[in-house]
């Protein structure tokens, strides 16, 4: 069982984005005029000013951009060392997400590694983690 | 001198601590005190008062002093005032002072950063650390995967730099290594003692790469600096030191969707709005709330190519007090406290008028470039003295 998270606060904008993966789905906001990928998800598109946005499913692959592993304990209760990455989306140019690398030694990640989302629950929030596919 | 360039005149400091009792109100008197001295300047003649992020109700500590406290306790007559955090970084509450100077709307303004972050820690109840029971804003796509601290974002645009251009934990440790030594001749400076490679390399890791002495520390302090207008620069009494060039550019303010911190295009940018080049620079006083920081000012600034940051300060001789482009003369956020960015100009000027003691740089410096901010913010100054 893994500490509880910091919980984002939901609201129309980020409500799918945070509970897509109760259908195992990654969604992000994509523009339906220019297929532009939103993130983070407003209602308007930032490429053409649009407001036909929806959210939509992607792959739920990626590439490691970057990473740090964590040693500092910012709180009692943080187990570390931990990954912090920022994972590139397959399908979605342009949009990186700030996530956690998980099931494997903080010592095995690198740049430019392929990860799949694993989601986390903890009450309504599915937290999109990632880890290597191997 | 052009009647429509914006100058720095006075500049004044707080004592520097951890864990001060002194109201923080007193704390930026004491500043404004010294910046008025220096300057020749009474408070009557200010007219004018800019800040960054003003009062944050909900973090004190972080700042606890605003504009409206100031004005109003000091007994200001302003025409002209603004503060706030939605600006370019820290110093861009001197861009702000400094357009509006040479619009008209002010003429002697003072500009103030109040930090009491270990004061703050030392006593909750007075104030109380920021408290939220959920995440919204920038903060939910970072702090809900323990991405707490920046520098854990930070870290992430450090290791990138580690994988993609070679850069040595040996190379980053000249910055933390040169503040140190730099500070234990600033009487005011908060880290006095120096730090050895062996020591840096062996420091516990925070977030890798950065280690302890990568990271700046809360402090107590209040940093001043007058920003006058040139259509009155005779009333001044200290050589003045003017604005040559500003720069602060934004695409997202995001730590993780830009390709690069907003230091680079603000590099860029100030360097199209001056005759100067990175060549006539003096000395440079870069934004260190965390090392690497220093590392991408001067790549963004053209000191060096992209990549080759590291490099260009690899042994430490380039930047140190007696090399071709003295660092952070006074001891950088690493050594002297975490002023948060106005410790930089301030720098930058006691330095152009010679009045750095025992950590003055030798000849006769007249350009200075002093920045801050770090990820999506940043803010740079070309200062001169003509």
């Amino acid at each position: 069982m893994s500490a509880p998270r910091p919980q984002p606060r939901l609201d129309a904008d980020n409500r799918s984005f945070w509970t897509g993966g109760a259908d195992g789905e990654l969604r992000l906001m994509r523009c339906r005029d220019c297929a532009a990928f939103i993130h983070p998800p407003r209602p308007i598109c930032r490429k053409c000013l649009s407001e036909n946005v929806a959210p939509e499913a992607v792959a739920g692959t990626g590439m490691i951009d970057t990473f740090t592993i964590n040693y500092q304990k910012w709180h009692p209760a943080l187990d570390v060392p931990y990954v912090i990455a920022r994972v590139a989306i397959d399908g979605a140019p342009g949009v990186f997400l700030t996530t956690n690398i998980v099931g494997c030694p903080v010592d095995e990640v690198d740049i430019g590694d392929r990860v799949r989302v694993k989601f986390e629950q903890q009450g309504e929030i599915y937290y999109p983690l990632f880890e290597k596919i191997v | 001198m052009a009647t429509n360039d914006a100058y720095i005149t006075g500049v004044g400091q707080s004592e520097i601590g951890v864990k001060l009792t002194r109201h923080p109100l007193l704390l930026t008197l004491d500043a404004v005190r010294e910046a008025l001295r220096e300057a020749g300047l009474s408070i009557e003649q200010i007219d004018g008062v800019s800040t960054y992020p003003g009062r944050m109700q909900g973090y004190l500590g972080f700042s606890p002093v605003g504009t409206d406290e100031l004005i109003d306790a000091l007994g200001i007559r302003a025409t002209w005032y603004a503060g706030g955090g939605e600006i370019t970084s820290q110093l861009g509450a001197v861009v702000a002072a400094a357009a509006a100077v040479r619009a008209g709307l002010a003429r002697h303004v003072i500009c103030f950063r109040t930090v009491y972050e270990a004061a703050a820690l030392a006593r909750p109840e007075e104030y109380p650390p920021l408290k939220r029971d959920k995440v919204d804003g920038n903060s939910q796509w970072l702090a809900p995967f323990n991405a707490i601290s920046a520098a854990n974002w930070t870290a992430q645009y450090a290791m990138r730099h580690v994988k993609r251009y070679g850069l040595t934990r040996e190379q980053l440790a000249q910055v933390a290594i040169t503040d140190r030594v730099n500070a234990a001749l600033n009487p005011r400076a908060l880290m006095r003692e120096p730090i050895t490679l062996d020591e840096y390399l062996s420091a516990r890791m925070i977030s890798s790469p950065l280690c302890l002495y990568d990271c700046d520390r809360f402090t107590d302090a209040s940093t001043v600096l007058i920003v006058s207008a040139g259509s009155a620069i005779d009333e001044v009494k200290c050589t003045p030191v003017r604005i040559a060039a500003m720069a602060g550019t934004v695409e997202r303010h995001s730590w993780d969707q830009p390709e690069w911190m907003a230091c680079y295009p603000t590099g860029a940018d100030l360097w199209k709005r001056t005759d100067y080049k990175p060549a006539d620079v003096d000395t440079v006083q870069l934004y260190d709330g965390f090392s690497f920081y220093v590392i991408t000012w001067l790549e963004a600034l053209g000191f060096c190519d992209v990549g080759d940051g590291g490099r260009f300060i690899e042994s430490g001789k380039r930047i140190a007090l007696d090399g071709e482009l003295p660092l952070n003369t006074f001891g950088g956020q690493i050594g002297a406290g975490r002023l948060h960015g106005f410790g930089f100009a301030h720098e930058a000027v006691v330095q152009l008028r010679g009045n750095g003691g025992a950590r003055q740089i030798k000849g006769d410096p007249r350009v200075a470039v002093c920045t801050s901010g770090g990820g999506p913010l940043a803010t740079a100054l070309l200062l001169a003295r003509d």
